[in-house]
């Protein structure tokens, strides 16, 4: 058994990606992982905080990461944003004293220190490096048959510190899914932007960044896309009705969590993987393994 | 005697916001802009606003809509070849336009962040629901109404909690002397 911390992130616990945090933890207890909670973490600030509020957005990670230093584990977040937000404040507090002193100072406020030795992972990198692709495809109990999958990883699992993939052209989702006997298929746009939360505010700039990504995949013979990230998820999968209706197309391609397509190889039920809440229905591609 | 111009006043303020000292290495190659995928959308690309931040143009930086409609995908970052935190730059100008009342008029993205923002600070937790009425009551109700087809199947498929997610009572007031003592600090810089 390995253990770790766990930081679901907002969008994973209670938020719009729900069935990622359930999918999440199936998928672990299959791998032997426990992922305990850290108590009482707060919201990362995301993309939000960190653009107009900095201090404030590096106090707030750096609770998290305060709390997270007790417990003296890795910190596992299967969110991309808070992956990278959390990771920015590590580095940065590092690099800057200047910021290092006054984030000390608001902890001391609310009598926390952090000694900045906590290693912040995404849940795909636990997967792959710590629990291995040997590991992962000998829990295979359906095999996924050549399915067709694009593997979405999106911007911030990848970039802009160097981690464990390639930051323009990533592998360890590719390896991922042939391990579960599915086909990744060759997909350029594969670390291309979603348009993040700008999909709220400035709609239509993003809805055209979503459409490149599905002409991406589909061109390449994609049945279906699978990602590591809540965002992308939502903006793929609940805005593709929208990119329709804008661009007068008809895609239909159903948008996993990667843990969910997993848990689909493993022979776990839908119920675990959250598999019907995906906008976009999964069983015209999923139904023959489940 | 040393003459300072306005030029070195603002490249200044810019270098002292983590990653915002990168802004004198810029060799101008425009690797950034070609590599953003919303250069097109900016009305000044991001290696033309280093250009026109090292010139001293203050107020046209930092109204621009440039910093504004940067995704933080970080693409630019990973291929500069000098290696400027671009992003980190630009969130560097995101913050001083907010300070100098300057943010641009033409994007929604800063009324969006501070909503965003005003929940996290309340409530140490983003409610996905309410921040989204919330944002489009404020700048756009029409766009509330037309956001419902949305809204009603991610309802439908159990995704939209109306209940935001609480720390303890604890931890929400720990969490709110820290960030006041943020805030009594003054910026990153």
């Amino acid at each position: 058994m390995r253990y770790y911390t766990y930081f679901p992130g907002c969008s994973s616990s209670e938020g719009g990606a729900k069935a990622y945090g359930w999918s999440t933890q199936a998928v672990s207890k299959v791998l032997d992982i426990e992922l305990i909670e850290l108590d009482d973490w707060n919201c990362c600030g995301s993309t939000p905080y960190s653009s107009i509020e900095e201090l404030a957005s590096f106090c707030l990670s750096a609770r998290n990461l305060a709390l997270a230093e007790k417990r003296g584990l890795d910190l596992v977040t299967p969110c991309s944003s808070c992956y990278v937000i959390l990771n920015r404040t590590n580095s940065h507090l590092k690099e800057y004293p200047q910021l290092k002193a006054k984030v000390d100072e608001a902890l001391a406020a609310g009598g926390l220190e952090y000694h900045g030795t906590v290693r912040v992972r995404h849940l795909l990198d636990v997967f792959v490096n710590d629990i291995g692709y040997d590991e992962i495809r000998a829990k295979v109990k359906i095999n996924l048959g050549g399915l067709k999958v694009a593997p979405y990883y999106g911007c911030q699992m990848v970039r802009p510190r160097p981690s464990f993939d390639h930051p323009e052209n990533p592998q360890s989702l590719d390896k991922l899914i042939a391990g579960l006997g599915g086909e990744p298929v060759p997909f350029p746009l594969k670390s291309r932007c979603c348009g993040g939360s700008l999909i709220i505010s400035e709609e239509a700039l993003a809805l055209e960044l979503i459409r490149k990504i599905f002409d991406s995949a589909l061109s390449n013979g994609a049945e279906c896309l699978v990602t590591p990230c809540p965002l992308c998820q939502t903006n793929l999968d609940a805005y593709q009705s929208r990119v329709n209706h804008k661009f007068k197309a008809n895609f239909n391609l159903p948008v996993l969590f990667f843990t969910q397509l997993m848990g689909v190889a493993f022979g776990l039920s839908d119920e675990d993987l959250g598999l019907k809440t995906c906008i976009v229905p999964t069983e015209r591609v999923l139904a023959k393994y489940l | 005697m040393e003459k300072r111009t306005r030029a070195d006043t603002f490249v200044e303020e810019i270098s002292a916001s983590p990653g915002g000292e990168g802004i004198c290495l810029c060799i101008q190659c425009g690797t950034c802009t070609a590599s953003c995928p919303n250069a097109d959308r900016m009305d000044h690309t991001p290696s033309q606003l280093i250009a026109m931040a090292r010139a001293g143009m203050k107020e046209e930086v930092l109204s621009s809509n440039a910093m504004w409609h940067c995704l933080s995908c970080y693409l630019c970052t990973v291929r500069c070849p000098r290696g400027i935190k671009q992003t980190d730059l630009m969130h560097a100008l995101e913050c001083l336009a907010i300070r100098e009342g300057l943010s641009s008029g033409r994007t929604r993205t800063p009324a969006m962040y501070r909503s965003f923002n005003d929940f996290v600070y309340s409530l140490g937790s983003l409610p996905e629901f309410g921040f989204m009425t919330w944002f489009y009551m404020l700048t756009n109700p029409l766009r509330a109404f037309r956001m419902i087809p949305v809204a009603l199947s991610l309802l439908r498929h159990g995704r939209l909690s109306i209940k935001a997610r609480r720390l303890t009572p604890e931890g929400t007031s720990q969490l709110k002397a820290i960030l006041d003592k943020a805030e009594s600090l003054g910026g990153a810089s």
